[in-house]
């Protein structure tokens, strides 16, 4: 496989998944900002604009935080250069530039969600129609998925887009536990108190983890077990600790594809020996915010030696 | 010639009844409920869509892609004429392979006197690098496209020779995908010759043209200029479906005297590069300096015997409106037959009696640029206004030799859907053809074009063409 079509395939799913999880992060602010008064609300749709990461842009544009303009900027605003409407632009193109790398299922699956969600941003976002809208993009997403899984072969190729998938997945999740740390631990003493039932349902909605906590946790809502849950629980889906997991037996399969682990490798064991072993406790000693600054560096570290590895570039 | 109210209809004859070629085709549409059909032809557009079966186009700021335009009306030829027309397009094709080998060993027909040397040496398409220079297996034109027109129920002629680049093939698949999706039981009462194997000819005639020092099996790799390409999805079609890598000129490079891609694992050699880019861009170093693009060397390996480039450089030599008004005289020539098929009259402007003809006449006449293509800079005398006429005739008199001069043929029609019912509109027939050493290849049927403006003569998707499934019946 050419490097430059293992970048496509690497980056294609990179944005899949940040497509996803920032139509993840707008579901959350929808609900909330329904259960909340209006002065919360605003605080609520802040709140999603600094988690996107996309809050200097915003503000460049906006001065105040409605939901209209917070979820106009997010999906399809001109300058967003991370909006919905861009991303899955680049989703679609980089598709398009490992065409006959991917499935014609994958394809056809991406190329239709493209269609549909540039034709339904193609005007502003009503009230009435964002719940639609942002249904209809994370579908893209389950939809992208399941013909992958179906229909593409287990090659390089698959593997290059699931490590796209789980390293983004990994900083998503580690970016929003990171942002929201400061209502779930507004001081080190909050570990252990029960929190506002509103706050941790907003973290874990964020990650579409709401269901699944509750069903493990039976309602025990702390700060040591939300974040025990996004780091360490290795059966939900979008935990740090499931991400490399399953980032790291990509990158196993294409070592042994390969014939050769490279430095991404030598990485990808550096990260999990951060993550072996590792208790909540450890974590809150150190420092949420440190543990996770360290996790994202390490992550990116892993990215940019796969990059390196498998000659993306020229 | 006859005149264009005479056209040929491919379905319909003079006395109204159905050709023998379309007998089982009507009697299916007949039986079809025409609400039904409306659907079907609604349904198409969004097929192509979704398929993301578009060419870019570069309008006023972002590029745009665009559908080109499908009618679920086929085009059929008989097995007979398919016969007839294949024996003539091989001729041709052979005779096209022969001229450019000439051109750059002996030139023989320059000697000979049948052609003027003047032809080739001003011409930007003449490679010099070329000359004494033979290509793996002899084998310039690996893959062609001739154009051919019909104005009878026995006169085709070739309009033009398409040796560089013929792009298209994709919608030819396409196309036929299309129709077996749409209407499946059509293919159960009328056998069709399929065209489906096509890449794997390709694939095929391809490896065939290996450098002779490649022993194992050869690796092909599709050269596309990029994604901003208006044939891009042709050429990621067409990779795909051979199991090619499909690179960019950023992804080679010249490794000890090979062209390599960068892969996953390293540079690894190509042997066959089936390049969709023109020779400017092919090497810098040999050709265009000021050029980004291409790859560094490549034209020294390619001169090593260590690559086969496919088309071979310099093959546009052949691919040009003055040489294809010396066509028949080259035919006989190399083959030592008749054409068995006819060029398009084709009067030479740089020769001053034709010119004065031609000046005379441009009200009747379609004039084009000899180096043009895609339908673009040209004047079609019939349909131009007084302005454009006068326009025109001073670029002509201006640069006699920068064009060629043809009567206006009567195109034959072939019906397409409207909401209204069938209505004829003009066509021409692209077949696509491989050579290599073990022979020529051609595919039955082709792209048929089909100018979807009521009276339009020009069929180019770039100026309002659309495609038709081609199919020739088997026997």
């Amino acid at each position: 496989m050419l490097g430059r079509t293992a970048n496509g395939l690497f980056w294609m799913f990179r944005y899949l998944e940040r497509v996803e999880n920032t139509a993840r992060l707008l579901e959350a602010g929808l609900r909330m900002a329904l259960t909340r008064d209006l002065i919360s609300a605003e605080e609520e749709w802040r709140s999603v604009i600094h988690t996107a990461g996309q809050r200097r842009g915003y503000q460049a544009r906006h001065g105040t935080y409605t939901g209209i303009q917070v979820w106009n900027y997010i999906l399809r605003d001109r300058d967003n250069t991370g909006s919905v409407l861009a991303m899955m632009g680049l989703v679609r193109s980089n598709a398009r530039l490992v065409r006959n790398a991917i499935s014609g299922e994958l394809w056809r699956v991406v190329n239709e969600s493209w269609m549909q969600i540039r034709d339904a941003l193609s005007r502003p976002v009503s009230q009435g129609s964002v719940g639609d809208v942002v249904a209809m993009v994370r579908r893209a997403g389950t939809l992208a998925h399941g013909a992958m899984v179906n229909s593409m072969l287990r090659d390089a190729g698959y593997n290059f887009a699931r490590a796209g998938t789980f390293v983004e997945r990994a900083d998503n999740t580690a970016r929003i536990l990171d942002m929201k740390y400061y209502l779930l631990l507004p001081s080190p003493s909050y570990v252990g108190t029960t929190l506002d039932a509103g706050q941790w349902d907003q973290v874990l909605r964020s990650v579409s983890g709401d269901r699944a906590y509750r069903w493990l946790n039976a309602g025990q809502a702390d700060a040591r077990g939300i974040v025990e849950f996004l780091v360490l629980d290795e059966r939900f889906p979008r935990s740090l600790a499931f991400s490399h997991s399953l980032l790291r037996e990509n990158l196993a399969a294409l070592s042994r594809i390969h014939g050769a682990g490279g430095a991404s490798g030598e990485r990808m064991r550096e990260a999990a020996e951060m993550l072996q072993d590792l208790t909540i406790e450890r974590v809150f000693e150190q420092g949420l915010h440190e543990f996770l600054l360290e996790f994202t560096r390490r992550n990116e570290a892993i990215a940019g030696a796969i990059a390196q590895d498998y000659r993306f570039l020229a | 010639m006859i005149a264009a109210d005479q056209r040929f209809d491919e379905m319909i004859a003079g006395d109204g009844e159905v050709r023998p070629a379309y007998d089982e085709y009507c009697i299916w549409y007949e039986r079809q409920e025409p609400g039904w059909l409306r659907r079907k032809h609604l349904e198409a557009e969004g097929t192509f869509r979704r398929t993301g079966i578009t060419f870019n186009v570069y309008g006023e700021g972002e590029a745009e892609e665009r559908l080109i335009p499908f009618d679920m009306v086929p085009r059929i030829i008989t097995a007979t004429e398919w016969r007839r027309l294949a024996r003539g397009i091989e001729q041709r094709v052979s005779a096209l392979n022969s001229f450019i080998y000439d051109l750059y060993h002996r030139q023989e027909i320059v000697r000979s006197g049948r052609v003027p040397e003047r032809l080739f040496r001003d011409n930007a398409a003449w490679l010099p690098n070329m000359v004494g220079f033979t290509p793996p297996g002899g084998v310039y034109t690996h893959v062609v496209g001739i154009d051919l027109v019909r104005t009878g129920p026995d006169d085709f002629y070739v309009l033009e020779d398409n040796a560089r680049t013929p792009s298209g093939v994709s919608y030819m698949l396409e196309n036929r995908e299309t129709m077996m999706g749409m209407f499946p039981e059509l293919f159960t009462r009328v056998a069709v010759e399929p065209v489906s194997d096509y890449p794997r000819r390709l694939a095929r005639s391809l490896a065939a043209c290996a450098p002779p020092a490649c022993r194992d099996k050869p690796v092909v790799a599709v050269l596309t200029p990029g994604s901003f390409n208006s044939a891009y999805y042709e050429h990621a079609f067409l990779a795909d479906q051979m199991g090619a890598e499909l690179v960019e000129s950023t992804d080679l490079r010249v490794i000890e005297g090979r062209v390599a891609m960068r892969t996953t694992r390293g540079y690894e050699p190509i042997d066959v590069l089936y390049r969709r880019v023109d020779d400017d861009y092919l090497d810098p170093l040999s050709f265009n300096p000021d050029s980004l693009l291409g790859v560094p060397g490549i034209m020294d390996v390619y001169r090593a015997g260590r690559i086969t480039i496919a088309n071979a450089p310099g093959t546009g030599i052949a691919d040009d409106k003055a040489v294809y008004s010396f066509m028949p005289e080259i035919v006989e020539f190399y083959t030592g037959e008749r054409p068995l098929l006819p060029n398009v009259e084709t009067h030479r402007c740089a020769d001053p009696d034709s010119l004065a003809y031609v000046l005379d006449n441009l009200a009747d006449l379609v004039v084009k640029e000899v180096h043009g293509s895609g339908g673009y800079g040209m004047l079609v005398g019939p349909t131009a206004t007084r302005r454009e006429i006068a326009a025109f005739r001073r670029k002509l008199i201006a640069r006699p030799e920068n064009y060629i001069a043809q009567p206006t043929l009567a195109l034959s029609t072939c019906p397409v859907f409207t909401r209204k019912g069938l209505t004829p509109r003009h066509v021409d027939l692209r077949p696509y053809v491989l050579v290599s050493p073990g022979g020529i290849d051609i595919t039955p049927g082709g792209l048929t074009r089909v100018a979807l403006r009521k009276g339009s003569l020009v069929v180019n998707s770039s100026q309002g063409g659309g495609t038709k499934d081609t199919w020739v019946l088997k026997d």
